[in-house]
């Protein structure tokens, strides 16, 4: 069943959302360029840019996408893509900051260890020349 | 037999006031043992109020929390040979005579000796919440390890060399004290309790509050949960 609703996204719309989607793909690009943005992070961020810029650019994808899952609303079904894909970018970075927690935490730790071995040394150093 | 080597670790966070009383009195008990202190990123005299008894310290460059200090304590440990780690806190409330009776406990069939509270009646008075939180994270572990802890939040210890090599490569940092007990006893280490008594925390006052209590206590079952569901 279609609702009326269905051809909300009118021709205004979807050139709003081609140059918005452009614009955050050479943002990234940008970023990947001056190297601000590692490689395998910007992965998830690419795909994300390509994904609201098929969108915007096929709109017939998304009515079709939103029947398929049962959303009579078609925006809401790029909404529910979007803030998918939103959380797996922030679950990816919960991911990445415990690791580099883990990380930091051996380097204060193994620090500690050689700062009191170097200062062992050089007491003895000192003791010894005098 | 030889007697065995013995590291004191005494991992502490701003403890100027007490730190000194409490490496004294250890000294009083044995000159034998080595002390370690880890200064977990102070921000008072801790550090030099520690160099100038002239023990042995490791300083972190920021506060990693209880869990990476003692790790660092027990990564020393590793590295000198120790046979044997206790664990002592800072502020005063682990009374050191009961160590030599804590190392006595660590036979040759134990791999790690916790000095619990409330294996007989000891004078400690618990708030409420405390004796709450304790049960339930001691029938959580019972529950999910099959052993009875009845202390798993007293941070008074004694690790074998075994133990202290295995907690070099994984020791929880968050709320270690029972969630090592959990990866411990996954692993088919042997723990078991000594009574000691604890005194009330010299100096200064605990920052829990009823609210932040619940919420740890929430937060630990949680995490003694996830443990025992962790892979090897």
């Amino acid at each position: 069943m279609y609702s009326i609703l269905d051809n909300s996204l009118t021709l205004r719309t979807q050139l709003f959302s081609i140059v918005g989607s452009i614009l955050l793909l050479l943002i990234i690009i940008n970023l990947i360029r001056r190297e601000y943005l590692k490689e395998g992070y910007s992965l998830l961020w690419l795909l994300m840019g390509g994904l609201v810029l098929i969108f915007s650019l096929f709109n017939e994808l998304l009515f079709s996408f939103s029947n398929f899952i049962g959303i009579d609303y078609a925006p809401a079904a790029l909404f529910l893509v979007l803030i998918i894909g939103l959380m797996l970018i922030s679950m990816h970075f919960s991911v990445a900051i415990s690791k580099h927690e883990k990380r930091i935490k051996e380097l204060a730790q193994e620090n500690a260890l050689l700062k009191s071995m170097l200062n062992k040394k050089e007491r003895k150093r000192k003791t010894s020349k005098k | 037999m030889t007697k065995k080597s013995v590291c004191i670790i005494i991992p502490a966070y701003n403890e100027e006031k007490s730190i000194s009383s409490v490496i004294s009195s250890i000294r009083k008990i044995s000159r034998r043992y080595d002390v370690i202190v880890i200064n977990d990123g102070s921000d008072d005299k801790t550090k030099e109020v520690t160099e100038q008894t002239g023990t042995g310290i490791l300083n972190l460059s920021f506060n990693l929390g209880i869990g990476g200090a003692v790790q660092t304590g027990l990564k020393y440990a590793l590295a000198k040979d120790y046979d044997i780690a206790v664990q002592v806190d800072a502020d005063g409330q682990h009374d050191p005579r009961h160590i030599p009776q804590l190392i006595a406990d660590l036979d040759s069939g134990t791999d790690m000796v916790i000095g619990s509270r409330f294996i007989n009646k000891t004078n400690y008075k618990a708030s409420f919440l405390r004796r709450l939180g304790i049960t339930i994270f001691s029938n959580l572990i019972l529950f999910t390890c099959g052993k009875k802890i009845f202390d798993s939040t007293s941070g008074y210890r004694v690790f074998n060399k075994k133990t202290i090599a295995f907690l070099v490569r994984n020791y929880p940092i968050d709320f270690p004290e029972p969630e090592s007990i959990v990866k411990l006893l996954r692993n088919g280490f042997v723990i078991k309790e000594t009574p000691v008594e604890m005194n009330r925390r010299a100096t200064g006052e605990s920052s829990v509050t009823p609210l932040k209590a619940l919420y740890f206590m929430a937060s630990i079952s949680v995490a003694i949960l996830i443990e025992s569901m962790k892979k090897y």
